[in-house]
């Protein structure tokens, strides 16, 4: 068995360090470093927590939709298991709130929960519907990726940094600089100022376009959950992971059952394997 | 069918005898799934195995997948996330194709360099060999283009890079690379010719799959001692040999389990850790992304391409000779195809009358260095192309041509080879106490 397993490993491993491909992010700025944060819905066995996808809902809903859309997103799926399981009545509200315009009556109307979410209001504000996929936030231990595993690759966790990492800006900065400098924003505008004499940025992070979105209180959770900037910042970040991965639950319990399964299978394959060779080999020299 | 020794299919009832007369199917899936396989075939051999199950899997997602993709450059990437949110299943499906085509690689690469240690390729197997590096170079083909189809970030911006290696051809490039694209950019046209071709070329592997056995069949399997089954007799050739069915089935669908709980683990756990986040921003001709990486799977190639810049003496060497016409781009680009056209050359490099490394004490560590030398190409691939990186590219693209073109014809003549087992028979009874072959030994249940 030991021996099996030791032949079986070597192709393993081959298909394992074929993939240690990290891929870097050129960073206009300074060095950005993003923490790690335990959500609930990493890990092979994590699931979304409902009620916190639904906090999330009232912060993307009252703050971030002022500017950006969602709009790949179906209302409807609201409703869905595996995401924040708003009652139907209320999926239906919410979808009412937006207007759409419809290419049938040529006009606008309320939306209904068969219409997606709007798209972005403001031209240079990103969709945020896949925001937690396309931004990888960690890519450790040393750029292999391996622990996307348990942890993910810090999609939400770039955003609940982004969203917390509003600061002062520096002194080398000029009063005038555009935007607001965040710690956590690698790809936006850096003041000459703020480099030393070889042209690398002292202060981490950049200047960033969208001002500071997020406050303490911004908004009043239903469920009494504390609104200060860390928790709604967490909670709007696991909302984004939903809008990312709405399958999310259901793809994890796909794949636990497929490994379940097939480990069953492969413990019968071998004992038939063993069975049906024992005649042809024998005893095992060494 | 194959050239050793065998039962053959005899049909027994009225209507098998009707049949046969008329279209011997059945006596060719029997002669196919009886077929005499050696015996000693180690765990390096079941990649072929794995190999067809992804092809399988690859055109039994991908068709339910064209059900719901758009192949337009206003809709394409919509109709991904269409697929990913609202299709039955489709989530799952579509990320079994795409890490399908990384657990496709994982297995060819496996399976060549299988090739390479055991002297696979040699005589009289080279037709098995070349059919095989054709089906390597559609994967690749069909690969490329099925990663621009969700029209994301990397996907445009791959497919620019990919078809601006055409465009340095001398001479005929720019027109080659404008047939390429059916326009001056990477449009709504490329979008559409890269579905219909990423349709089309799995069936034509699936044909040249077809060919690959048909070949090998003829010539029988190699193995790990490289020695051939002995074909005089019926008898003698069962000494060295049992029937695919059941042995071999079962042993590789048992080693096919195993690969598939690992890359069931893959989809259901971490389905985008092979890919680039880039990819699920939709593409924009006006911003060009920090990296253009290649999938995982390109990137020993990709280091080659890059490895020879402008400074090398041999491009400057070829620049002079040549005029001019082939610069720095032009020889990068030959260098990258020309490292797989070694790779396929290699029966008529290798000049060594032993087929197996088992039995060449120096080539066994040239082939060591060649392994170690592909992942060190695959990492540098991924590294920017700049300072230390660039160098170690071209020291390692330099072992992969030395390999082929040096050491394989040169290790032929000053090798001493170890003594080779006489048959196959005898290399298995060095492993196991009691051969059975023909008769059968009666073992109490474990």
């Amino acid at each position: 068995m030991n021996e099996l397993f030791r032949k079986i490993g070597a192709p393993a491993a081959i298909a394992l360090s074929l993939s240690l491909t990290g891929g870097a992010a050129l960073a206009a700025g300074g060095e950005v470093h993003i923490e790690d944060i335990d959500f609930s819905f990493e890990g092979p066995f994590g699931s979304f927590d409902p009620l916190q996808l639904q906090r999330g809902l009232k912060v993307y809903t009252e703050v971030c939709s002022a500017c950006h859309g969602l709009q790949y997103v179906p209302i409807r799926t609201l409703h869905d298991d595996g995401g924040p399981q708003l009652p139907e009545d209320q999926v239906r509200a919410y979808a009412s709130q937006f207007e759409v315009f419809d290419a049938d009556l040529d006009d606008f109307r309320p939306a209904t929960p068969a219409d997606h979410f709007p798209k972005s209001g403001l031209e240079t504000a990103p969709d945020l519907s896949l925001m937690a996929k396309k931004r990888a936030g960690f890519h450790g231990p040393y750029g292999s990726g391996i622990n996307q595993f348990l942890k993910g690759m810090g999609g939400p966790e770039y955003i609940y940094t982004l969203l917390t990492s509003y600061h002062e800006a520096p002194d080398c900065a000029p009063e005038d600089f555009p935007g607001s400098y965040n710690s956590a924003f690698a790809t936006g505008g850096y003041p000459e100022e703020c480099k030393d004499e070889n042209g690398h940025a002292t202060v981490p992070g950049s200047w960033i376009a969208m001002a500071q979105p997020l406050y303490e209180d911004s908004v009043e959770f239903d469920d009494g959950h504390p609104a200060d900037l860390e928790n709604s910042a967490k909670d709007v970040a696991a909302f984004l992971t939903w809008t990312a991965e709405p399958k999310l639950m259901a793809r994890k319990f796909a794949g636990l059952t497929g490994v379940i399964f097939l480990t069953l299978l492969s413990v019968l394959l071998y004992l038939t394997n063993k069975r049906i060779w024992a005649p042809i080999k024998g005893k095992k020299k060494h | 069918m194959s050239g050793i020794p065998h039962d053959h299919y005899e049909p027994g009832s009225r209507g098998e005898k009707w049949l046969h007369q008329r279209l011997p199917i059945v006596g060719l899936l029997y002669s196919t799934l009886t077929i005499p396989t050696p015996k000693n075939l180690n765990w390096m051999w079941i990649w072929g195995i794995v190999l067809t199950f992804c092809l399988a899997l690859q055109i039994i997602t991908g068709i339910v997948l064209a059900m719901h993709y758009t192949p337009h450059v206003d809709l394409a990437f919509a109709s991904i996330e269409h697929i990913m949110r609202n299709v039955n299943g489709g989530h799952f499906i579509r990320y079994l194709h795409m890490n399908g085509a990384s657990l496709f690689f994982v297995a060819v690469y496996a399976h060549i360099f299988r090739g390479l240690y055991y002297g696979s390729y040699k005589a009289p197997r080279e037709v098995t060999w070349i059919i095989g590096m054709l089906i390597y170079l559609m994967m690749m083909g069909t690969a490329f283009m099925g990663y621009v189809l969700p029209w994301g970030q990397m996907s445009f911006w791959g497919a620019t890079v990919i078809t601006g290696l055409f465009g340095a051809i001398p001479f005929i490039g720019e027109p080659i690379q404008t047939w390429l694209l059916g326009g001056p950019a990477v449009d709504n046209a490329t979008l559409n010719r890269f579905f219909s071709l990423h349709y089309l070329l799995p069936f034509i592997i699936a044909a040249l799959v077809a060919v690959h056995i048909w070949a090998f069949h003829t010539t029988g399997n190699n193995n790990p001692t490289g020695v051939e089954v002995r074909r005089t007799s019926k008898a003698e050739a069962e000494k060295d040999t049992v029937p695919f069915w059941p042995y071999f089935v079962i042993k590789d669908l048992f080693a096919l389990a195993i690969i598939l709980i690992v890359f069931f683990a893959i989809v259901g756990f971490m389905p985008n850790y092979l890919g680039h986040p880039d990819n699920y921003i939709e593409a924009n001709a006006l911003s060009t992304p920090a990296h253009i990486v290649p999938e995982w799977y390109f990137l020993p190639f990709y280091a080659i391409l890059r490895a020879f810049t402008s400074d090398v003496w041999v491009v400057m060497a070829a620049s002079w000779i040549t005029g001019g016409i082939v610069d720095a781009k032009f020889f990068g680009v030959l260098a990258m195809f020309g490292a797989i056209a070694v790779m396929a050359l290699a029966p008529w490099l290798d000049t060594s009358s032993v087929r197996s490394g088992r039995y060449r004490p120096m080539f066994k560590w040239w082939f060591a260095l060649l392994v170690l030398d592909f992942f060190v190409l695959m990492w540098a691939g991924a590294m920017p192309a700049e300072g230390i990186y660039g160098i170690i590219s071209l020291i390692a693209s330099a072992y992969w041509f030395a390999y082929f073109l040096i050491l394989l014809p040169l290790l032929g003549v000053i090798e001493k080879p170890l003594p080779i087992p006489a048959t196959i028979e005898e290399d298995f009874k060095a492993h196991y106490a009691e051969t059975g072959g023909t008769q059968t030994i009666v073992k109490p249940a474990e």
